[in-house]
């Protein structure tokens, strides 16, 4: 515990276990990017999934409404401290989508429209703990928050769930991305507070 | 840890924090830093702050702008005084920065407290005396809203340019009203740093790239409409 600020009382504390240390509640849905929002029109939307291998696997718009759908409802945990709860989204899980992708890869490279990138292990993309969605609160997924189609990885931070996803590079060792050059944490576990590099 | 100096107050709502922090290994204009307060019973709360000042030493300043139902801001503004101690981690980011070896021009866009990160990219470039080129469009609700009204004059290589959004002062030209393409027409190809809240970068933002701007040369801080 630091020392005590003079004065300060803070907001009612509220007995919840869903909330990670350093975080606050928000009920609305701030927005945070890098640059411009990409607009990517969903009928020119593809994934790709590069194996180390070279062998690639690319999925179109349609190809991936064709999927078998899940609805995860997670809490959302943004490193600049807010988290959001019970957030509803629809999509494909990455279970699905790297079903039939042969690799021995252990990480993986998030590719974004836009230039950005994000690294997560490939463990952290499976076992029903990741999925592409394209449809938040019953609505299509708007531009700003990632539409046509984001990464949702809830049990990181939320910069590791990257938006305007083009594509997941398998990689058999770990690289830095975006953010996690430029001095935040390589794996970002909320429950961990691992913000910044060192944490 | 870090003892506030002395405060100034930038506007009727925002008040600059300057800070004797030991340690400080100095930073790059436009980071930001984390401030963490705690309660008697031991209960923490933690915002991110942009840093208002250009390196120097030990010395760094915040300008806090008050959020009316925040946690952490309220605190900082009107409670804080000379002499107080609270905890600070950083400098945090190194994306939206300004290197003042970096010689392309550079356009500024800020939306309302917007404005402090690129305030501290100025003033860099002011004590490195830096020639590059600089342009700031800063949209501010009124003449009274402007932060670091005394301090902000063109300079040589330095265009300021008010967009006032409600109040105009007499014999402005521009009625006052939101940002439009018209008020980021004309500029150079540019390094871009935007930075306000969240709709006023998403506007901005997409009219740059409508401009003919480089989407991978400009770069964006948002404040959510939450804060704190």
């Amino acid at each position: 515990m630091g020392i005590v600020s003079r004065g300060f009382q803070g907001r009612p504390r509220r007995a919840d276990d869903r909330l990670p240390p350093g975080q606050y509640l928000t009920e609305d849905f701030p927005v945070l990017s890098a640059g411009p929002t990409p607009r990517v029109p969903a009928d020119s939307w593809e994934l790709t999934v590069a194996t180390e291998a070279g062998v690639r696997h690319s999925w179109s718009w349609s190809q991936l409404l064709g999927l078998p759908a899940e609805e995860p409802t997670v809490d959302l945990h943004c490193v600049t401290k807010w988290s959001k709860l019970d957030t509803s989204w629809r999509g494909v899980s990455l279970d699905v989508l790297l079903e039939d992708v042969e690799t021995a890869a252990d990480f993986a490279m998030v590719h974004s429209y836009g230039g950005y990138t994000t690294n997560l292990p490939l463990e952290d993309l499976l076992d029903g703990q990741a999925w592409l969605v394209h449809t938040y609160e019953g609505e299509d997924l708007p531009a700003e928050h990632g539409g046509p189609v984001r990464l949702l990885v809830p049990h990181l931070y939320l910069w590791k769930s990257a938006k305007w996803v083009r594509g997941i590079e398998l990689l058999p060792a770990d690289e830095p991305g975006f953010w996690e050059s430029v001095g935040y944490h390589d794996y970002g576990d909320p429950w961990r507070e691992q913000r910044y590099q060192g944490d | 840890m870090a003892t506030l100096q002395e405060r100034r107050a930038e506007s009727p709502s925002a008040v600059t924090l300057v800070l004797d922090v030991p340690g400080w290994p100095g930073h790059l204009p436009g980071q930001h830093v984390d401030v963490r307060l705690t309660a008697e019973d031991g209960y923490r709360a933690q915002r991110s702050y942009s840093i208002a000042s250009a390196p120097a030493g030990e010395r760094v300043e915040l300008t806090v702008q008050r959020v009316a139902d925040g946690e952490v801001s309220p605190y900082l503004v009107d409670v804080l005084e000379a002499g107080d101690q609270v905890e600070l981690r950083g400098p945090v980011g190194g994306w939206f920065v300004w290197r003042p070896q970096d010689t392309e021009p550079v356009l500024l866009v800020a939306g309302g407290s917007g404005l402090v990160p690129l305030m501290a990219m100025i003033r860099t470039r002011r004590a490195e005396h830096a020639a590059t080129p600089f342009r700031l469009r800063y949209s501010v609700r009124t003449s009274a809203d402007r932060l670091y009204a005394d301090e902000l004059e063109p300079a040589p290589g330095l265009e300021i340019t008010h967009l006032y959004t409600r109040v105009a002062p007499p014999g402005e030209p521009r009625p006052p009203g939101r940002l439009t393409r018209a008020d980021l027409a004309g500029v150079p190809p540019s390094d871009c740093f935007v930075c306000g809240p969240t709709g006023f970068v998403e506007a901005a933002a997409d009219l740059l790239v409508d401009l003919g701007h480089d989407p991978a040369r400009i770069r964006t801080e948002r404040f959510g409409p939450t804060g704190g």
